[in-house]
């Protein structure tokens, strides 16, 4: 994998969302012309058409459908909102700017349409979303949240007045934000032969110090907590576009192992969306089990902890592989948990000499 | 030890040492009562002709009395029936006498209220009073008089008669009395109000002290049926009316005295109620025994089959005048009102009337605003304790979807004979369960009016709601999506607009 050349998939899906923001405008166009209250119909988002797909190894949304049609008066508003959230997107795209989810919020109010609150302009970009089958990101909105990422990847830019250009990411050695014009990146060339995702900026650091990218060849991607989606379709295209393998690093706690589940399988919320989890990346540590053959100081688990296991015990995206049930287990077990700092017991760098490499190699 | 002196007091004099019983309790009270009283004689003068009155009210300063009270001259004239020559002294002059001692519904009752605001006058300025009446005959009478509070008799200090060349009827009463207006004067306006609400055919006018002019105009010249007088019901006696009807009569048989004497008791009835009691039909009522009386009056409250009295002794004011005098001085937006059949407690009929209003100048106060009457006279005092009070706070009125912030005034108007005060103050009316039932039904349908009143505007403004809300967002979703397919101008939405507004109408 020394050169590879990507160019271009970036620029196709643009031009798809863009006719396909263009083509919702004209169905309800034509529907109002020909003297119809117009209508969209799409999937449904109720937790009762969200269905696990163990072959997609993601959730999907059921066959169930929703109509939204201007002639309840109840769907009125939300109607008119989606169409100008539509119109508001393809205006970003089409001048080739982002904005963020506040943005969307408070640029409504020019157009006299307003929103109650954050919530009711967000849950209108999730039906955009859901009718048009493209991630929010797609239409440049972009959430406020942001992770990181570092290592021996040269992208070169497309947005506006950076076209063209092309940076090494190891230039800086913070990491470089994934933020709209990181996503909308082509991958030019990598010589990293995997990708190391860490759930806390304080140890994606440390591995920086340690030089974990030049020592393991590995590309380090900062989740920052629950990784955001636009990160998890940063870590879907190194796994896809530049067939990278993908390991996991997080707190050994259910929200921990959640996190990394996440990146695997995908969320709920993200049902209506395709691409966005990476089916094959490995959840590599802080294993319960880890915290049981590493000694690792622990806290206890509080009553949220076990709640929130049971919950997980439940949950179909846990069902497939016996490594989570191991898990599980365990921590119901030793009713304890460990942050990935516990291993500075061991000294600094143990994590990065001991640890990193045997989980690895038993996860890879 | 000291000697016990026996005296008796004239029936004047005990009510000037009482004045406090008949609403004379201090300067500012003093002045409404003057006028209160006077009024309600110039409306029944009026009505017993079935004339609608015209009444006009003065009130002048004159003077200085002490640092919070003044003295002011009272002028109130009508346009009513007038008084006979030879009645006028007594009538003006002598406390308990009048000409409403009878069983049909009047404002006056006891052949005071008149005096009592001629005497207060007189003992807190020491002038005479002068009446001017005139029965629309040749002549007009003019009297100039004093009260002679320790033998209650009318001192006459002077006498005209002059030619009635324009043929006026009516009365004039005019003197002077000490008070305090200023703070007498919001009850009096809101008195003025309020009358004029129960008499919407009466003109009342009032001047005051400062010159201004308050002028409460009718809006109809109909007027309810003048009352008929009436006897006595059976169930509504005690032993002293006994004992003077059976002093006056002159019946010769208890058959004949019962037939002559009581309301609704015909031949049979009486012959069946004689054997209910075991009386003889041909006994002499004046043989009766004090035992023998008490029991009658015991057996006539127990009597089964006596028919209720009838209301024709009532003059309630009818739907339309209420509704009337509500438009005239509420001016609501909405307003309902019911008569309830006549009912009776104890033997005395009454009526109840009920009002509600809504919205347009009605406040909005948090609670009800409520207005009672008794035989067409304001009641302004003591509200808490009136039994209407009650009925409306136990009242459902979630039920009727009122609510007690909303802009409401509620009217209740009961008429009787006898009006069932619970104090001598006549200011509220006590809770008899016969009376809080009528008033609590009378109520119901009000309220079940306005509710229908209210879910009808409820259903025009949601249906303004609903165009509004599609008027608004269609007119945009042509707009976004006509530039986001790139079209130069929206679509038409007036065909969607148009069948938005008839699927509106099929609704309602
Ligand atoms: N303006 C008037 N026009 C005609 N008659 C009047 C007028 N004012 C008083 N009278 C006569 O004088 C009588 C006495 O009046 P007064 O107010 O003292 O007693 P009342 O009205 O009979 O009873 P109440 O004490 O309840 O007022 C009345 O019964 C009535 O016959
Ligand atoms: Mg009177």
């Amino acid at each position: 994998m020394e050169k590879k050349k990507h160019k271009g998939s970036v620029v196709e899906r643009k031009k798809e969302v863009l006719s396909s923001l263009e083509n919702l405008g004209l169905s309800i166009y034509e529907q109002i012309d020909g003297g119809q209250f117009p209508s969209i119909t799409m999937p449904s988002r109720s937790t009762e058409n969200i269905n696990y797909d163990p072959q997609l190894r993601q959730f999907i949304l059921g066959d169930r459908r929703v109509k939204r049609s201007a002639r309840n008066i109840r769907h009125l508003k939300p109607f008119a909102q989606l169409v100008w959230a539509a119109l508001f997107s393809n205006e970003l795209s089409s001048q080739r700017k982002t904005s963020t989810l506040r943005d969307v919020y408070y640029s409504a109010q020019a157009y006299e349409m307003t929103f109650k609150d954050q919530q009711e302009s967000n849950n209108i970009i999730t039906d955009l979303e859901t009718v048009l089958g493209f991630s929010r990101e797609d239409f440049n909105i972009f959430p406020e949240e942001r992770s990181a990422v570092f290592g021996d990847l040269t992208i070169e830019y497309t947005v506006p007045g950076y076209e063209g250009k092309t940076m090494d990411l190891t230039s800086h050695p913070d990491g470089v934000m994934i933020g709209p014009a990181l996503t909308s990146a082509e991958f030019v060339k990598t010589k990293a032969d995997k990708v190391i995702a860490i759930e806390k900026g304080g140890l994606f650091t440390r591995f920086i110090e340690e030089n974990v990218h030049r020592k393991f060849n590995a590309l380090l991607v900062l989740t920052a907590g629950q990784a955001p989606r636009a990160t998890r379709h940063f870590i879907r295209r190194l796994n896809e576009e530049l067939k990278l393998p993908v390991y996991v690093f997080t707190d050994g706690d259910p929200w921990g192992m959640h996190i990394a589940m996440v990146i695997i399988s995908g969320s709920a919320n993200a049902a209506h969306l395709r691409e966005l989890n990476t089916p094959d990346a490995k959840w590599s540590g802080v294993w319960a089990t880890d915290i049981v053959n590493y000694k690792l100081p622990t806290d206890p688990l509080d009553e949220i902890d076990m709640k929130r296991l049971l919950e997980l015990q439940k949950d179909p995206r846990y069902k497939e592989d016996p490594l989570w049930h191991r898990e599980i287990k365990t921590f119901m077990k030793i009713k304890r948990k460990a942050e990935q700092e516990a291993f500075s017991r061991y000294g600094l760098t143990y994590i990065v000499d001991e640890y990193l490499p045997a989980k690895l190699e038993e996860t890879r | 030890m000291a000697q016990t002196t026996f005296e008796e007091i004239s029936a004047a004099d005990f009510f000037y040492r009482n004045r406090d019983i008949a609403g004379f309790t201090n300067p500012s009270r003093a002045i409404f009562a003057a006028i209160r009283e006077l009024v309600e004689n110039s409306l029944d003068a009026a009505e017993s002709l079935k004339i609608p009155p015209d009444v006009y009210v003065r009130l002048s300063y004159e003077g200085e009395a002490s640092a919070e009270t003044q003295i002011y001259k009272l002028r109130v004239e009508d346009n009513g029936m007038g008084i006979q020559p030879r009645h006028i002294p007594s009538a003006f002059g002598q406390i308990l006498f009048g000409s409403k001692y009878k069983l049909k519904q009047q404002r006056g009752t006891f052949g005071l209220g008149g005096k009592m605001a001629i005497l207060y006058g007189q003992i807190t300025t020491h002038q005479a009073a002068t009446i001017t009446s005139s029965t629309g005959l040749a002549k007009i009478y003019m009297y100039k008089l004093m009260i002679d509070i320790q033998r209650n008799r009318p001192i006459i200090l002077d006498r005209k008669v002059l030619i009635n060349r324009e043929q006026w009827r009516g009365t004039v009463v005019e003197f002077s009395l000490e008070g305090d207006y200023f703070r007498a004067m919001p009850r009096l306006l809101e008195y003025f109000k309020q009358t004029a609400m129960v008499n919407p055919y009466a003109n009342l006018t009032f001047v005051d002290p400062k010159g201004r002019l308050y002028k409460f105009t009718r809006v109809t010249k109909e007027m309810p049926e003048p009352p008929k007088e009436t006897k006595p019901h059976p169930y509504g006696v005690d032993v002293e009316l006994l004992q003077r009807l059976i002093q006056l009569t002159s019946c010769k048989n208890l058959l004949e005295f019962l037939r002559v004497h009581f309301h609704r008791v015909g031949d049979i009835t009486a012959r069946k109620f004689l054997e209910f009691s075991n009386l003889s039909p041909s006994k002499n009522p004046k043989r009766l025994s004090h035992e023998e009386i008490v029991r009658l009056m015991h057996n006539l409250k127990k009597f089964k089959d006596f028919l209720p009295p009838d209301a024709s002794c009532l003059s309630p004011l009818g739907e339309e005048l209420l509704k009337a005098g509500i438009v005239k001085e509420l001016r609501p937006e909405f307003v309902a009102v019911h008569q309830r059949k006549p009912a009776t407690y104890a033997g005395h009929p009454f009526v109840v009337e009920t009002g509600i209003a809504y919205g347009g100048e009605v406040p909005r106060r948090g609670s009800f605003i409520l207005y009672r009457f008794a035989n067409r006279i304001p009641l302004l005092y003591d509200e808490a304790s009136d039994v209407s009070m009650r009925v409306i706070t136990a009242m459902n009125w979630r039920r009727y979807k009122v609510m007690p912030d909303m802009p409401i005034s509620i009217v209740v108007h009961i008429c009787s004979t006898k009006v069932p005060y619970k104090t001598v103050g006549k200011e509220f009316i006590a809770d008899r369960p016969e009376v809080r039932k009528e008033i609590a039904n009378g109520l119901r349908e009000v309220a079940r009016q306005i509710q229908h009143f209210l879910s009808r505007r409820e259903h025009v403004d949601r249906e303004r709601k609903r165009l509004g809300v599609f008027s608004k967002y269609l007119p945009k979703i042509a707009q976004f999506s006509a530039q986001l397919a790139g079209k130069e101008k929206p679509p038409d939405i007036e065909k969607l607009l148009k069948s938005v507004r008839q699927f509106g109408e099929e609704e309602a």
